[in-house]
């Protein structure tokens, strides 16, 4: 199981399956480690879909979806009762 | 239904955090810095629309006033973008809380009228009381006049608030009344979804004007005491 490349400098797709607890603990969690990760997924996202030569609607709506899934996600309990149901 | 109809508005909190302040932050995650000449379209689009309306916006100002320039973008931009992203279906919109907008209007008001005192105080002064006013009128005047001054913030923050809740009310209403219409008579349902289509299409218009009008007012205000 031990591989000559050590756990810690392995991007996620090559380390193996044993190995997952391992690597997931090793990672940044600090405040400044959270905030690069944010901070590398939001580059990521927008020089993909935003800050490209002919960037299309797709990329803003995409956030937008986001948008209201997490507003519905965060109201799901007032919605429940707004079923379709026989009986409440 | 009664108490579904005002739950939308009440301060959003999962799991008891208050993360009413990222709803207020994400508007400024649709706004990327341009960083270079030419930017990609999104950024183009956007500073093309600054520029439009930041022309026509400040051409009336003098010197003083447009160091203001900033400010009243930035105001123009946040409450338009707010209220637009409060249409989307289950969204919050922080302009409907009365707290917010009282927050906003009252100190770039004070702020205006402070720098009228400062910087013109006779002719801050001198506004109180219109020319050409018959000798006996003028105590009452005056009192009016004070109090037309300082019912202007008032007026600034309950105007957009009562404008964009009314707005979200109605869309609620119609739609629910379109939904319960559509088992007991097709053709009133199309008719109420048509009267839906209309009011969304309005409250669109609304966003944005009421952003335009708030920053306008305040704009004029400053336009008075600079």
């Amino acid at each position: 199981m031990a591989s000559p490349v050590p756990v810690k400098e392995k991007k996620l797709m090559e380390v193996k399956l044993g190995e997952l607890p391992g690597w997931i603990l090793m990672r940044d969690f600090t405040p400044k480690g959270i905030a690069g990760a944010f901070q590398r997924g939001y580059y990521r996202y927008y020089n993909k879909y935003i800050n490209v030569k002919k960037g299309g609607v797709a990329g803003i709506s995409m956030v937008l979806a986001a948008y209201v899934l997490f507003n519905y996600c965060r109201s799901y309990k007032e919605l429940k009762h707004e079923r379709l149901r026989k009986y409440h | 239904m009664n108490e579904n109809l005002f739950a939308s508005f009440a301060a959003p909190s999962m799991m008891g955090l208050p993360i009413v302040v990222l709803i207020v932050m994400f508007p400024s995650i649709l706004f990327p810095t341009p960083s270079r000449l030419i930017n990609n379209r999104l950024i183009s689009i956007q500073q093309w629309l600054i520029q439009l309306t930041s022309k026509q916006m400040l051409a009336i100002h003098n010197q003083k006033g447009r160091t203001w320039a900033l400010m009243l973008m930035s105001l123009i931009l946040f409450i338009g973008s707010t209220n637009l992203l409060g249409l989307l279906p289950h969204s919050f919109t922080p302009t409907t809380q009365l707290s917010m907008n009282l927050g906003m209007a009252i100190p770039l008001w004070a702020g205006t009228v402070i720098t009228g005192f400062r910087y013109k105080t006779k002719v801050s002064l001198a506004h109180f009381l219109p020319q050409g006013t018959p000798l006996p009128l003028i105590p009452m005047l005056v009192v009016i006049e004070t109090i037309s001054l300082f019912i202007q913030p008032m007026a600034l923050a309950v105007r957009l608030t009562a404008n964009i809740t009314a707005g979200h009310l109605l869309i609620h209403l119609i739609g629910g009344a379109t939904l319960a219409l559509i088992n007991i008579s097709a053709t009133t349902a199309f008719i109420t979804f048509i009267i839906l289509i209309l009011l969304t299409i309005l409250e669109f218009a609304v966003a944005l004007i009421q952003a335009y009008v708030f920053t306008l007012l305040v704009s004029l205000y400053l336009h008075d005491n600079t």
